[in-house]
């Protein structure tokens, strides 16, 4: 009975704070954006934050929206249709813009995981051949060019993009990520996140092999 | 007496207990290596690129295809030893079996995609004239001197064909930084420290740009 109001009153705010953004020349289109991706553009689950995000990655990710290549279910749903109609010099303009508003942590992951997730972005797991995320994607996580910056996005949105890399759904790049989700999904990695978690004290164990372990990945407030 | 025979008696368990596992693992890892091998170069892949061809990430991420088996050994040797930082590698370098480097440098030796390229086209003509020439007035010999005059490399000195233009710039001018780090051990890369100290900025730039489309 509660969710309907919830929403309107979520759906109003975002509204007003879109209207903030009336003196930019394409406050039309961000508004557009910020109607799901949040009035200040910090992510509205699942719609990701695109505060501070890479203007690079952004405009490339919108070319492969409208060419319907990065192909998950919400992309389909929302931002293939979102995408579609962008003149380039429109999504240029767009992720300029949001590249430059500051950008907040969502900061909403298991903080008992902190270490462990760091140690893995900052290291890999050499002997399970799961690969460095640092050496692409910078040591404070801020990405460069065409690779995102992952810091301080949301837990559910990080976490759901690998798995669906796992599960075969497209991004715009075709190397390497597939392949290093696909390693993070494999069994013995949720085996032996278990064991990790039980070692930190963590009682409740995701229901997913998946999951377990991929929680202390996201959890970095950066 | 029995003392002795007691520890002689023991060290032929220990010599039994040891010789038992030591078989049995052998036989499995043999019958593994082929596997372990294609998923380790997969690993080595997802940063060094598809086909060992390099790759930009937050770093440039050099190329492997083509390299110098025994440039790569000596390279993942270094960083276990401390001789070269990298504290991404010093992890990947210590996971690494002797018999699985010898496996990975002989596939990325087979290996021959074409190069990335990425430097200033403009700089290539001075950058070739560098390469084999030298820099007389700085007394810089020449590259090719070492590397060979087609930049392939030969047993521990590597080869620097199509490799990108800014892992070797970023290298030259931190070579003191991050080469050489263990004074204990010997280090070929000593024979790299005066030329990397004589070239100026602008003349790495352009033998990078150079290598950087050299097949």
């Amino acid at each position: 009975m509660n969710a309907v109001p919830i929403k309107a009153a979520a759906v109003a705010v975002a509204v007003l704070a879109a209207s903030a953004f009336g003196a930019h020349a394409e406050s039309g289109m961000v508004r557009n954006c910020t109607w799901c991706h949040g009035g200040s553009a910090q992510g509205y689950s699942p719609a990701p934050r695109l505060a501070g995000q890479r203007p690079t990655y952004i405009e490339q990710q919108l070319v492969s929206f409208a060419h319907h290549t990065r192909d998950t279910p919400f992309s389909k749903q929302y931002m293939w249709g979102a995408a579609g109609n962008l003149s380039p010099r429109v999504a240029h303009a767009l992720s300029v813009y949001f590249s430059n508003l500051p950008a907040r942590a969502a900061d909403d992951g298991n903080r008992e995981l902190v270490a462990w997730g760091e140690a893995i972005y900052q290291r890999g797991m050499p002997e399970e051949n799961i690969a460095a995320c640092v050496a692409c994607h910078g040591p404070n996580a801020e990405g460069i060019g065409t690779i995102p910056r992952i810091g301080g996005l949301d837990y559910t949105y990080l976490k759901r993009r690998l798995e669906q890399w796992a599960e075969g759904y497209h991004g715009s790049l075709v190397h390497p990520m597939p392949h290093i989700a696909t390693q993070l999904s494999r069994n013995q990695i949720g085996e032996l996140a278990r064991g990790r978690q039980a070692e930190h004290g963590v009682a409740v164990l995701p229901a997913t092999r998946f999951g377990s372990f991929l929680d202390p990945l996201w959890v970095k407030s950066l | 007496m029995w003392l002795v025979g007691a520890a002689g008696a023991q060290l032929a368990l220990l010599a039994f207990a040891l010789s038992v596992p030591d078989a049995r693992s052998a036989g499995r890892s043999s019958k593994a290596a082929g596997y372990d091998v294609q998923a380790k170069l997969a690993y080595c892949e997802d940063c060094h690129g598809r086909s060992a061809q390099g790759f930009h990430g937050y770093f440039p991420i050099p190329r492997l295809a083509g390299q110098q088996p025994e440039y790569l050994k000596n390279q993942l040797e270094a960083l276990v030893e401390h001789r070269r930082t990298n504290n991404i590698m010093f992890n990947v370098a210590h996971s690494l079996s002797p018999g699985m480097i010898a496996a990975l440098a002989t596939d990325f030796r087979a290996l021959n995609p074409p190069p990335l390229g990425g430097g200033a086209r403009h700089l290539v003509p001075t950058g070739e004239k560098i390469f084999q020439n030298g820099v007389p007035e700085a007394n810089v010999a020449a590259c090719a001197a070492c590397h060979g005059p087609e930049a392939q490399g030969s047993g521990e000195i590597p080869r620097l064909a199509g490799q990108l233009s800014d892992y070797v710039y970023n290298k030259l001018i931190n070579w003191s930084k991050e080469r050489g780090q263990n004074p204990t051990e010997r280090d070929i890369s000593a024979v790299m420290s005066p030329v990397a100290h004589s070239l100026t900025r602008a003349q790495v730039e352009a033998v990078a740009a150079y290598l950087s489309y050299l097949k």
